[in-house]
């Protein structure tokens, strides 16, 4: 099952600034929300994403409830060099995906 | 309900009366024919073009998954018979609900997706709404993008257009109304702060916001049903067919844009 999209461009120009969206399927469920029972629903969301440019954290994003199901996160960076650019989100009911893409600078 | 709340919704319904206006009865001519795409928001618009920020786009990977996946006592996977989908289901979704010899009467996408599960994967059918079930149907559906709404009328399948259009312009519920009051003679007026779409199903199964994910027409369906306090039958039910193949002829010749994201 699909869990997450990730769009890099594949290549850039170096010091060239690049656009990465990113989109997890996640219910992101608020925990505010009742059943029509009127039981609580309990709160299941993506707590927190991280971005890693060859290891070094480039972009990272505290998620709180209220942020809408399979949250699109798009944000810029510089392209340096070559390599792999990381994803991870974690989140609550010990919800982790990973994702890589690589990209050629030259 | 209450007596006072009673009360409440028939002042409201007299309001809604007076406020749409309900004199005309015409249907739309093909000129001025909207999907729903041209009257939502920039935003939402720019949400639905880009296949990167696109959220039924996760549907559709999903159902490339399934697609390929095999399934049942039969040990099938629906590519086994049918392939690459990129080839052999283009602009298949452009001609659903189609009429099915065996069963003498329309079937939608998703029904034939089941009969094919059912008959030769020898699988249980999925449920209605489930993921899988989207998730085929917007794979299957995506194969289609672009492509003209081609559904094909002939002698067998009339009598279940009649019936759809029939459906359609049928006041029902509390509030009695029927579609055609709001989709034939109100569209692009407001109801509730929201744009009156002229109901062409252009894009299903699609990512609706206010539903935080993908569903199919027949769950729009119930939607508006409800809105309107009517009674909605099943999912799948005869009813529901006859008024998709009813808008998808409407529809005839507009482009599909599954999956399509609307507010």
């Amino acid at each position: 099952m699909a869990r997450a999209i990730v769009n890099v461009p594949s290549q850039a120009k170096r010091g060239e600034i690049i656009e990465i969206k990113t989109l997890a399927a996640h219910p992101m469920e608020t925990g505010f929300r009742r059943t029509q029972l009127g039981e609580l629903i309990p709160r299941d969301i993506i707590r927190r994403f991280v971005c890693t440019y060859n290891g070094a954290e480039v972009f990272r994003v505290d998620l709180h409830p209220a942020v809408a199901a399979n949250p699109l996160i798009a944000f810029t960076t510089v392209a340096t060099e070559s390599g792999t650019i990381a994803f991870q989100w974690a989140g609550d009911n010990g919800y982790a995906v990973t994702e890589t893409a690589s990209i050629r600078v030259e | 309900m209450s007596v006072r709340a009673g009360v409440r919704s028939c002042l409201a319904l007299a309001a809604a009366c007076v406020l749409l206006d309900f004199a005309a009865a015409a249907e739309i001519p093909p000129a001025e024919r909207r999907s729903g795409y041209d009257l939502m928001g920039r935003e939402t618009r720019a949400m639905q073009d880009d296949d990167a920020g696109n959220p039924g786009m996760l549907w559709v990977l999903d159902g490339e998954a399934l697609w390929n996946k095999k399934a049942g006592a039969a040990d099938r996977a629906c590519s086994d018979c049918h392939g690459n989908a990129r080839e052999s289901m283009k602009a298949v979704a452009a001609r659903y609900p189609a009429f099915d010899a065996a069963l003498g009467r329309p079937v939608n996408l998703e029904q034939r997706i089941n009969l094919c599960r059912t008959g030769r994967q020898k699988a249980p059918a999925l449920a209605f709404e489930s993921r899988e079930l989207l998730a085929l149907t917007a794979y299957v559906g995506r194969q289609s993008r672009g492509l003209p709404i081609n559904i094909a009328i002939d002698a067998r399948s009339k009598p279940f257009l009649d019936a759809g259009s029939d459906a359609f312009h049928r006041r029902q519920g509390q509030l009695n109304l029927a579609c055609a009051q709001c989709h034939d003679d109100n569209w692009g007026k407001r109801l509730a702060g929201s744009v009156i779409p002229q109901a062409h199903p252009t894009g299903y199964p699609l990512y609706r916001l206010e539903w935080q994910g993908l569903g199919s027409l027949q769950r729009r369906f119930r939607n508006c049903l409800s809105g309107i306090r009517a009674q909605a039958p099943d999912f799948g039910a005869a009813e529901f067919v006859d008024l998709e193949l009813y808008l998808m002829w409407r529809a005839n010749g507009m482009k599909i844009e599954t999956p399509a994201v609307r507010p």
